[in-house]
This record gives C-alpha cells, sequence and structure tokens, in this order.
C-alpha cells in the first residue's frame, strides 16, 4: 500500500488540506467582518448538495461544486437582500437565511432520500476517519479520492490568492478606494464567497460544517494575533491548520475520540495560545506593557510635578521626597518604586542630602512631552 | 443611447460637472436635482450641515453610488474614461486601521488602478510611495503597522495615497476632520501646493470658519446647492443662514467676529 492511500497519512493530509483551503479564504473574510458568513454557507451547501442529487440521481458529480457555488452565492445574496430593509440587522439577516436553506434540505432528505448516507454527525464533524477508503488510479498508483479533490480545492484556493492577493488586500481595506480605481470589490467579494462554497462542498464528506468553520475562522484569528503583515497572516494560518490536524489526528487516536473534533479542538488550542503568549497582542504581553507604561506614567506624574515647581519659591517645600507623600499621597511602597525608576533612567538626581528631588535635562523633556507636545514636532 | 451619450465629451472646460443628479436611498432622496460646476485649478469646498448630502455627492460623482437621475462629467468625459485622472480619499474612519499592514503599502494602494488586474507593484511603485510619504512628511513611518499611527499621520497617509495617483482632480472626504493643527497645517500647505501645479481639488469640508481662508471656491450643500462660486461670493450670511437654517443662529455670531476680525485667519 503505498501512502497516498495508507490511512493514517490520508486523514492527516485531508485535514491540512481543508484547513489551509480554509484559512486561506478565511483570513480575508476574518478582516473583512464577513467570518460568519462562512458559517452560513457551510450549512446551506447541503441544500445545494440535496438538490443536486435529487436532479442527477448520483453521488459523485461536477454539478455539486456547481449547485454548492450557487447556493453559496444565494446565501449571501439572500443576507444582503434581507439587510437592505434597514429593520434586520446583518448578524440576524445571516441567522434568518441559513437555518430556513439548511431546514429545507434537511426535509427533502427526509422526503426523497431516506436511505442516503448523511447523518447529523457527518453534517457536523463529517468522517475524515474515512475518507481513505475511497481510492482512484493516478498513473499506476491508488490514491485516495478525498486527497485528490482537497488537493485541487486548495490549489484553486492557493491560485486564486496568489493572484489576486493585490485585488483583495485593497477590496478587504477599502473597498470604496477599490470601486474608485476600478476593481469591482463585489466582484472580488463574491469569488471569494464562491470559493468558500466550493471548498465546503468538497470538503463536506471529510469535515462537516462544524470542523469546516473552525478551520475557516480560527486559524485566521490566531494568525491576526500574531503578525502585523497579511501575507505571514495567511501563512501563519496554513500553518496552524497543518499543525492542528497533524497533532489532531494523532491525539485523537490516542485517546480514541472523534478525529474531526480533536482536530476542530486544536484549531482552538492554537488559538488560545495565541491569545495568551503572542509577543505583541497576547493578553500576558499586554498586561506586561500596561504594567510597565504604569511605571512610566507614575514617573512621568513625578517629572512633571517637578517640572513646574522647578525654581519656584515653592520648590523647597514641593520638591522633598516628603512632600510625594505629603501632596502627592502615595505610598511608601509606590514612592520608593517610582523614586528607583526615574533614577534608573536619569530623569532626576538626589541633591542637598538626598531629601531635595531635582530634574536631570532627560527629565525635563519627559515633563515637556506632555506640557508642551508642540515643541517637539 | 445612454452609452453613447456617456462617450460623448460634454463641458470640457469644466473640471466637475454635475447636472440634475439626484440621489436616494431607500426611495428618500438624499441629493435633489444637483446642478454643480467647478472650473479646473481650484481649491473648492463642499460645506453644509450634518446629513446634507456631502459624502454621497463625491461618491456618485465617482460612482460608487448609482444616481436616481442626472449626469456626471470631469474634463468632459464619463468617470469611467477619467478614472486614471482621478483621486479619492475616504474618510478616515470609513476603513479598519487594524488592517495588517504598513503605511508604505496603503500609500502604494494607490498606484494599483495604473498597474491595473493581476500586476504586481514592484519596486519602481514602492519608490513612488515612498516618494509621496516624504511629501507628507511621514517617510519615517513607512513601515510602521498602520494602528500605530495617530489620527493625524494616518490621515496623512491617505493624502499620500491620493499623491501617489499624480492624478489631475482630487476628491477628498473631510480630509481635516479630528486631526491637530499641524497635520491640518501641513496638509493645507500640500492642498495649495496641488492647486499651484494646476491641479481641482474638491474637499467636504466640516469648519466652516476656516472655509474663506483655506478655499478659493465654495460649494454650500443642503440636499439642494443653495449656492456656488468663489468664495467671496458665496460665504454671505443669508447663504449660510439658508444651508444651515436654525444652527446659523449659533454660528451666526461666531462668524461675524471672526469676519470683522479677518486678520486672525492669517495666523493659522
Amino acid at each position: 500500500m503505498n501512502l497516498l492511500s495508507q490511512p493514517d497519512f490520508v486523514i492527516i493530509a485531508v485535514g491540512a488540506l481543508v484547513g489551509i483551503a480554509s484559512s486561506l479564504l478565511g483570513s480575508f473574510l476574518v478582516l473583512r467582518k464577513n467570518s460568519m458568513l462562512a458559517d452560513a454557507i457551510s450549512h446551506s451547501i447541503l441544500l445545494g448538495i440535496v438538490l443536486v442529487f435529487l436532479i442527477t440521481k448520483n453521488q459523485f458529480s461536477p454539478f455539486f461544486i456547481l449547485g454548492a457555488a450557487l447556493i453559496g452565492v444565494l446565501t449571501v445574496f439572500l443576507t444582503e437582500l434581507i439587510v437592505k430593509t434597514g429593520r434586520v440587522k446583518n448578524d440576524a439577516a445571516i441567522g434568518l437565511v441559513y437555518p430556513f436553506l439548511f431546514a429545507i434540505a434537511v426535509v427533502l432528505i427526509n422526503v426523497f432520500a431516506r436511505n442516503v448516507h448523511i447523518d447529523t454527525d457527518a453534517v457536523l464533524l463529517g468522517e475524515i476517519g474515512f475518507s481513505w477508503i475511497n481510492t482512484v488510479q493516478i498513473a499506476g498508483f491508488s490514491v485516495a479520492k478525498a486527497l485528490v479533490s482537497m488537493f485541487l480545492v486548495t490549489l484553486l484556493n492557493l491560485v486564486f490568492v496568489v493572484l489576486f492577493y493585490k485585488e483583495l488586500k485593497l477590496a478587504t481595506f477599502d473597498p470604496g478606494l477599490a470601486a474608485a480605481l476600478g476593481f469591482s470589490p463585489s466582484f472580488i467579494f463574491y469569488s471569494l464567497l464562491s470559493l468558500t462554497s466550493v471548498t465546503a462542498v468538497v470538503a463536506f464528506d471529510a469535515v462537516g460544517a462544524v470542523l469546516l468553520v473552525s478551520f475557516i475562522i480560527v486559524p485566521p484569528s490566531a494568525a491576526y494575533l500574531l503578525t502585523d503583515k497579511l501575507w505571514k497572516m495567511l501563512f501563519y494560518g496554513a500553518i496552524i491548520s497543518l499543525g492542528s490536524s497533524l497533532l489532531g489526528y494523532m491525539s485523537a487516536v490516542a485517546l480514541n475520540v472523534s478525529i474531526g473534533g480533536m482536530m476542530a479542538s486544536f484549531t482552538g488550542i492554537f488559538f488560545i495560545l495565541a491569545f495568551l503568549f503572542s509577543p505583541k497582542y497576547g493578553l500576558l504581553a499586554q498586561e506586561i506593557r500596561r504594567k510597565s507604561l504604569e511605571e512610566e506614567n507614575t514617573a512621568r506624574t513625578l517629572t512633571v510635578h517637578l517640572y513646574n515647581h522647578e525654581n519656584k519659591e515653592t520648590s523647597d517645600e514641593e520638591c522633598r521626597i516628603e512632600a510625594l507623600d505629603s501632596h502627592l499621597r502615595w505610598s511608601k511602597e509606590k514612592i520608593d518604586k517610582v523614586l528607583s525608576y526615574s533614577l534608573d533612567k536619569g530623569l532626576i538626581r538626589k541633591e542637598l542630602n538626598n531629601s531635595l528631588l531635582q530634574l536631570t535635562t532627560k527629565g525635563r523633556v519627559y515633563a515637556q512631552e506632555v506640557l508642551e507636545p508642540w515643541s517637539n514636532i | 443611447m445612454a452609452d453613447k451619450l456617456n462617450k460623448q465629451t460634454h463641458e470640457p472646460d469644466l473640471a466637475l460637472h454635475v447636472e440634475d443628479l439626484t440621489v436616494s436611498y431607500a426611495s428618500k432622496p438624499v441629493l435633489w436635482d444637483i446642478d454643480l460646476n467647478i472650473p479646473p485649478g481650484v481649491l473648492a469646498a463642499i460645506v453644509g450641515p450634518n446629513g446634507a448630502g456631502k459624502s454621497t455627492l463625491i461618491k456618485t460623482v465617482l460612482g460608487l453610488i448609482k444616481p436616481t437621475a442626472g449626469h456626471v462629467y470631469i474634463h468632459g468625459k464619463s468617470y469611467k474614461q477619467q478614472m486614471s485622472q482621478v483621486a479619492y480619499v475616504p474618510q478616515r474612519n470609513s476603513v479598519d486601521w487594524d488592517f495588517p499592514t504598513t503605511s508604505l503599502d496603503i500609500v502604494t494602494m494607490g498606484l494599483y488602478g495604473k498597474l491595473g488586474w493581476l500586476k504586481r507593484p514592484g519596486k519602481k511603485e514602492k519608490k513612488q510611495a515612498m516618494h509621496a510619504l516624504e511629501q507628507v512628511a511621514m517617510e519615517s513611518f513607512a513601515h510602521r503597522q498602520i494602528s500605530q499611527l495617530s489620527g493625524g499621520q494616518q490621515q496623512r497617509v491617505f493624502l499620500a495615497r491620493a499623491l501617489v495617483q499624480e492624478a489631475n482632480i482630487y476628491f477628498m472626504d473631510e480630509p481635516m476632520a479630528g486631526v491637530d493643527a499641524t497635520t491640518e497645517r501641513a496638509i493645507i500647505n500640500i492642498l495649495k501646493e496641488l492647486r499651484s501645479q494646476g491641479k481641482t481639488l474638491i474637499i467636504v469640508h466640516h469648519d466652516l470658519q476656516t472655509v474663506q481662508n483655506y478655499f478659493d471656491w465654495m460649494v454650500l450643500l443642503n440636499v439642494r446647492i443653495l449656492a456656488q462660486g468663489p468664495v467671496k461670493d458665496v460665504y454671505t450670511a443669508e447663504n449660510l443662514a439658508a444651508a444651515y437654517g436654525n444652527q446659523f443662529a449659533l454660528l451666526n455670531n461666531m462668524q461675524i467676529s471672526k469676519e470683522t476680525n479677518g486678520s486672525n485667519h492669517e495666523n493659522l
């Protein structure tokens, strides 16, 4: 048995490809604040699948892709149509449209196709564990079908994002300018959503709606916390998808639990890690920055105080260390901290037996930055 | 027929010619029968109260909103034909400044129109963008993440993005809203410099007090056009009262004191 039909490899590779294909598109949806449209699309394509199945009576047909793309676009179109009334906001409109389309699909399955393999579990998380079973022969090798189709979709998405990177970036950041410069932002947006639908339908067997949504939204969101560059966001999103698939599969096997569930969980774990430990936007980094800002602000308050009373009759009284207690009402601990910080940074020096505080040139500039911001522009 | 009309040259001596323009949102008109002519080489202010349709007017001129009636010509031709000659600065808060990119990249976006579909910006475009950043004194912020810029700096980046287009006619939506005095001065100097190069600038402006000092052409708008022409002709108590209605009672005192003390403006 060769690698391309070997179950472990196929499951991990299919998961990773679904993840990469989804997060490439998802990055733009997240930045555009439309990520919940992915949720809507991933559910409503079921209607596309059912309708195509009822018409063609065939479980494997290229029309599924067309049907899904059309239903995906229809979902977005209906949502925007409802928003236009002005009384239903975007989030409610999404919630109105896709459950309706999804419900029609479920009823149609009940009425016309009771014995079709679609069931609730599969719709939510898919059956990635079986993705290696159906194979095709390519150049004498037996290759898992899901692997071939997901590879093609990932390639399609990658080509789309690479070719239209500039257009996607402009239309996402500033649709007004995009339109004024002759790039149709709605064309770009609908192309993005059509590809999301195509990805969803091809990935449907393997991953289902919920896992797909977690791949579309979570890796890009985690990546967004890690970088200030769009291409890096796309790249990190892909890496996180790959990692989630690999670790998700390994831990699912180890714990004997749902593979799709574990893969989705790992995207969440990666997000939590980024959320806590991102060097710039993580909770920890922000807390550290807040602490050091607090210290800096206290020092600035001190320099401003000294600056205001510098060379005045009151300076003897105001610029004493005791004044920090009696006038500024700072605690002993805070005074010790701010003095050592300010001395450390060379903002102040002690005079007259250490009882009088005086600004250094640097400290004076420090105070002026707050009091006279225009002086150094 | 309509298509043929669009290709015809019409009023080529005017930088902007708008005729019988009506725009409505959900059957409620927001701009009523606008007739607007702006000659080339002026620095024009579009002034009017909140909800007067100032931004809508600009957006309609640029084809971002489809009018219910009327037509627009820029230097005698349709916007589509003149696209490469037009630069647009939208309101600063119309975009998400947390977008993951740098100032330089934002300015480079101004060149996307000239590049067209699929072509990537290269070294030449980066250099042009850098030059535009220098013009607004933002070159040291070129590689700064845009969310770290102050409001005034973001506005300068937007201005640089318009400058890099090297257009003939500039539309700007409140470029001086919420910026500090230094940035406002820098912006107005750049606008005046562009005018001296013969460019036409059409600016949505919110501050009545600075209109006389900054601009030489003025359009008073409140759903319809109330007055248009050189500032000295348009900036009158009756016209302002007509445009601002009740609000003008408040403005009136301010304006009169400013007018009698005109030299104050010189210092700005």
